[in-house]
């Protein structure tokens, strides 16, 4: 039995334990938020945060998690925007949206880490998520715009 | 696992209309179940008080419903043509209610491709608008005893200014719902300068649950009791299943069984490839039970399938005399003649679409109906193959809609919607069918692969005396006839038989070929490689002549002009040439203006660096790009900076229409970086990003600036036209910051390093690439 907290609720996973930490959100839990990309830490599409880093759940063994605080996209913003998220509005950022909710969550790591990134460390940063739709200028954009209202 | 669903058929609409405080602008309505299991396709337009026609609806307390018949795929279209009939309508986009339809004919085309959605649809919602206006005018008209010409609308209501009443369209709606439907030659449209939204545009309605995970994908949609299926394929295209093994995979726990499915029955079309499918209670489970499956496969013809021998067969075709789809003059007389000749060969390979979102579908077989949920971009193509994979009649096929992680044509097959249709009633439970990344990505229906052969003939001045053009691909039609080995004229159309240079001589051309893999339709089609070999060999014939390559295209483009290319059957993407003709005063005009916004040849570039042009018309749309790359010493590419000039004539929402050209840059450099789909035995090498890579933030274009003209011409395209200009355009813009000609894709192929003689690299046909004959 493995305990931990997704989004501040305590759940216990009975399951395999190999079993990657995505499929247990969006199958178990039905916290589709968080999208399957490629499987194989590829894409970023699956990034959650695991103790307020961001990881690929696609390759995050529940094992890995026992004890863990996870939070995915649905609950990030608390009861409303993070600022991230409103920025994404701001700038219009979604096309398809598919890989939004990755790019956010690892967008949002990355400001805390770096709070003024420079262009290269939004390169570095973001790297690992696709945008097959092509929104990236927007999304350096928006992360420019959190960046500077999160003083 | 406990019985979580965002689809319980009890008190759907509750619970995931997402949250409304944030809102500010038009709802969407989640539609995925029906309200009403006998009438399917019932929508809350029809339900509503009035409701003079299939797309619009107003009920007593005012609210709007807008149905949207167009598949989302991040193009906002869903908000863009509703946003068109509220216009119309003059209605308050707060009060309007968006949602999606079911497949139905009733909508006319729902096929989400090529372009048109605005195109085709734009007076069919400005009139539905119109037509409630109309009826909300005369009902209030009635009321206050006054002729119904002193009447006009302002923000969701019927003012009469004479007497300063005025009166909101709810309170008019029973009052109108009594009224006779107008002819369409009784409505007066809004003049431009009334317009609230049509060319000043609106944010998607589905904004916010975009970025907060609220939003329903395919992937997402969960009904009680379903189940999960992956699926083992044939390796090679045509290859059936001889025996299988499932011991394995029925002791990973998870697994319920497996179920075979069917080869198809050529040729292929939309019908499921057949193979093994593993079901289990969640995705994980099947894959895993998956990996275990033992079969034996009987491969079929398409064994000794060989990219790398393809190309060369499809080079040699090129260099041989084609079908002639296109003459003017006499092109071999004036090749006879002294002077210069040059002539070079091009080459792309097979490209995979890899929409971010794999494919995935929910169907539910039950008492001889089937409901499917599907990110499709063409539903009634779901329902035609859904019926007749099971026997049923089309109208017994459900399909809901629902969003798409991205398209870009592949999600108009709908052969992965079949499989779970026909895995649901094989099992007799709600299945799931989700394609892993390598699957999405071996079992495509590619872009064409195609070799291109370009000649010209040159006067003293260095212009174009005489042109032949010849393309040699698997066409599109082979899908649904074996024998297709010609291009069909709607895919020759596409940046070939329209070449649009003012030269006395031209003659186009198309060889057979054979295709051994599924082909299809990806964004903007055969323009893809059209344009990059003739926007590449005008750049090649420009440094020739020691041109300037961006004032040798406009003289090339000339002067003002109607295309006439009656005598080719030149289908102008379905549209009329009356109503859409083709402009070469249009095309010039988006070239002057991407030269001058981008500042070519004025401004100073970094060592390594340089700028490259094309301008090419696709889906009625014409566009102009200028790309500047900088090069380093060890040959890896950055692109600082991308301008585009778009005439695509009425822009209905002009900050989307922007977003969809950035985007096809970026769709754009993946296709030149690292864009190729090989095979090996007839099995593609292929799998996921790691061998199919698409462009990262860091290698895309830092900067692209769409211009876009201010136009009264109807609408065209823009979902697609921005990326046949840009791979020359970047490719054109590598030879002036190295010197290295690219006439082959993508450039993965080309060592662009600096002192690393590139010239010699051999085509697979044995020519060099980078040396044209004189
Ligand atoms: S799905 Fe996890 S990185 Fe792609
Ligand atoms: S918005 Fe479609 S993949 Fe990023």
């Amino acid at each position: 039995m493995i305990q931990l907290k997704i989004n501040g609720v305590a759940r216990s996973f009975s399951g395999s334990p190999d079993m990657p930490l995505l499929w247990y959100l969006r199958d178990e839990l039905g916290l589709t938020g968080t999208k399957f990309g490629c499987g194989v830490a590829l894409c970023g599409a699956c990034t959650v945060h695991r103790n307020g880093e961001a990881v690929r759940s696609c390759v995050t063994p529940m094992s890995s998690v026992a004890g863990a605080d996870v939070t995915t996209i649905e609950a990030v913003g608390g009861n409303g925007l993070h600022p991230v998220q409103a920025a994404w509005m701001k700038h219009n950022v979604p096309q398809c949206g598919y890989c939004q909710s990755g790019q956010i969550m690892q967008a949002i790591a990355l400001l805390r880490a770096t709070p003024k990134p420079t262009d290269e460390q939004i390169d570095d940063g973001m790297a690992g998520n696709i945008c097959r739709c092509g929104t990236y200028q927007r999304i350096r954009a928006a992360i420019k715009t959190a960046a500077k209202e999160s003083v | 696992m406990t019985a979580i669903s965002n689809l319980s058929r009890r008190g759907f609409l509750k619970g995931i209309v997402g949250s409304g405080a944030l809102i500010l602008g038009a709802h969407y309505v989640p539609t995925l179940l029906w309200a009403d299991e006998s009438a399917p396709n019932r929508t809350q337009v029809d339900l509503a008080t009035l409701h003079p026609n299939i797309f619009v609806g107003v009920d007593t307390d005012g609210t709007v419903h807008i149905v949207a018949h167009r598949s989302e795929m991040g193009t906002v279209i869903r908000t863009s043509l509703p946003m068109v009939v509220a216009d119309e309508l003059d209605a308050d986009w707060k009060r309007v209610k968006v949602e999606q339809a079911i497949g139905d004919a009733r909508y006319g085309d729902q096929n989400t491709d090529g372009s048109h959605s605005i195109r085709s649809f734009y007076d069919t919602m400005r009139q539905a608008g119109a037509t409630a206006r109309f009826m909300l005018i005369q009902a209030a008209a009635q009321q206050w005893g006054v002729p119904a010409s002193e009447c006009k609308t302002d923000l969701h209501v019927v003012v009469h200014s004479a007497s300063g009443r005025q009166i909101g369209y709810g309170e008019l709606a029973t009052a109108a719902s009594k009224l006779p439907v107008p002819k369409k030659e009784e409505l007066q449209l809004k003049k431009k300068d009334a317009w609230r939204y049509i060319g000043k545009g609106m944010d998607s309605i589905d904004l916010t649950d975009l970025c907060t995970g609220k939003a329903l994908y395919g992937m997402d949609v969960r009904l009680d009791g379903m189940l999960y299926a992956s699926i083992e394929h044939p390796p090679v295209f045509g290859g059936k299943v001889k025996s299988y093994d499932d011991k394995a995979p029925l002791q990973v726990a998870g697994v319920q069984q497996t179920v075979p499915i069917d080869a198809f029955k050529p040729p292929c079309g939309f019908q499921p490839l057949g193979g093994i499918a593993v079901i289990a209670d969640n995705t994980w489970s099947a894959f895993q039970g998956r990996k275990k499956l033992n079969i034996a496969w009987e491969h079929g013809a398409n064994e000794t399938y060989d990219s790398g021998a393809y190309e060369k067969e499809l080079h040699e075709t090129a260099r041989q005399p084609g079908k002639a789809i296109r003459t003017e003059g006499d092109v071999d007389s004036e090749f006879a003649k002294a002077g210069p000749v040059f002539e070079g060969d091009y080459y792309v390979p097979l490209l995979a679409h890899a929409s971010m979102e794999p494919l995935v579908a929910l169907a539910d077989f039950k008492d001889g109906k089937a409901t499917v949920w599907a990110p499709t971009q063409n539903p009634q193509a779901v329902q035609a193959i859904v019926s007749q994979q099971l026997g049923i009649s089309k109208e017994d096929v459900i399909c809901h809609v629902t969003l798409l992680g991205g398209g870009f044509g592949r999600k108009s097959k709908p052969d992965y919607v079949a499989e779970a249709a026909v895995l649901s009633k094989k099992t007799g439970h709600p299945v799931k069918v989700v394609w892993t990344r390598e699957d999405d990505i071996k079992f495509d229906y590619y872009n064409a692969v195609a070799a291109m052969y370009l000649k010209a003939s040159l006067d003293a001045k260095g212009k174009p005396t005489a042109w032949l053009q010849r393309s040699v691909f698997p066409p599109i039609p082979s899908i649904f006839d074996v024998n297709a080995v010609y291009g069909d004229a709607s895919h020759l159309q596409q940046g070939w038989t329209d070449m649009p240079y003012n030269i006395p001589n031209i003659r186009v051309e198309n060889g057979p070929a054979k295709a051994h893999v599924r082909i299809g339709w990806l964004r903007s089609v055969a323009n893809i490689y059209h344009a990059f070999a003739v926007q590449t060999f005008t750049d090649e014939l420009a440094h020739r002549a020691g041109r300037d390559p961006a004032d040798y295209l406009l003289e090339l483009i000339g002067s003002p002009r109607t295309l006439n290319l009656k005598a080719t059957g030149y289908p102008n993407y379905g549209a009329s040439p009356d109503t859409y003709p083709w402009e070469t005063g249009r095309l010039r005009r988006v070239t002057e203006m991407a030269i001058e916004k981008s500042g070519w040849g004025k401004r100073k570039l970094r060592k390594g660096s340089g700028m490259g042009i094309a301008a090419h018309r696709s889906f009625l749309t014409y566009v102009a790009a200028v790309v500047e790359v900088e090069v380093s010493a060890d040959g890896d590419i950055t692109i600082p900076r991308v301008d585009m000039a778009v005439d695509a004539g009425l822009v209905v929402n002009p900050e989307i229409t922007r977003a969809q050209f950035e985007g096809a840059a970026v769709f754009g450099t993946s296709v030149a970086r690292s864009g190729e789909i090989t095979a090996k035995d007839g099995r593609i090498v292929q799998s996921n990003f790691y061998d199919y890579p698409v462009a990262r933030i860091n290698e895309a274009p830092y900067q692209t600036n769409v211009y876009l003209v201010e136009s009264d011409a109807p609408p065209a395209g823009v979902g697609e036209p921005g990326v046949p200009p840009f791979v020359p355009a970047l490719c054109n813009a590598i030879f002036a910051a190295t010197g290295k000609r690219i006439r082959q894709l993508p450039l993965s192929r080309t060592n662009l390093a600096r002192g690393v003689d590139s010239s010699r690299t051999q085509a697979a046909n044995g020519r060099p690439w980078l040396s044209l004959s004189e």
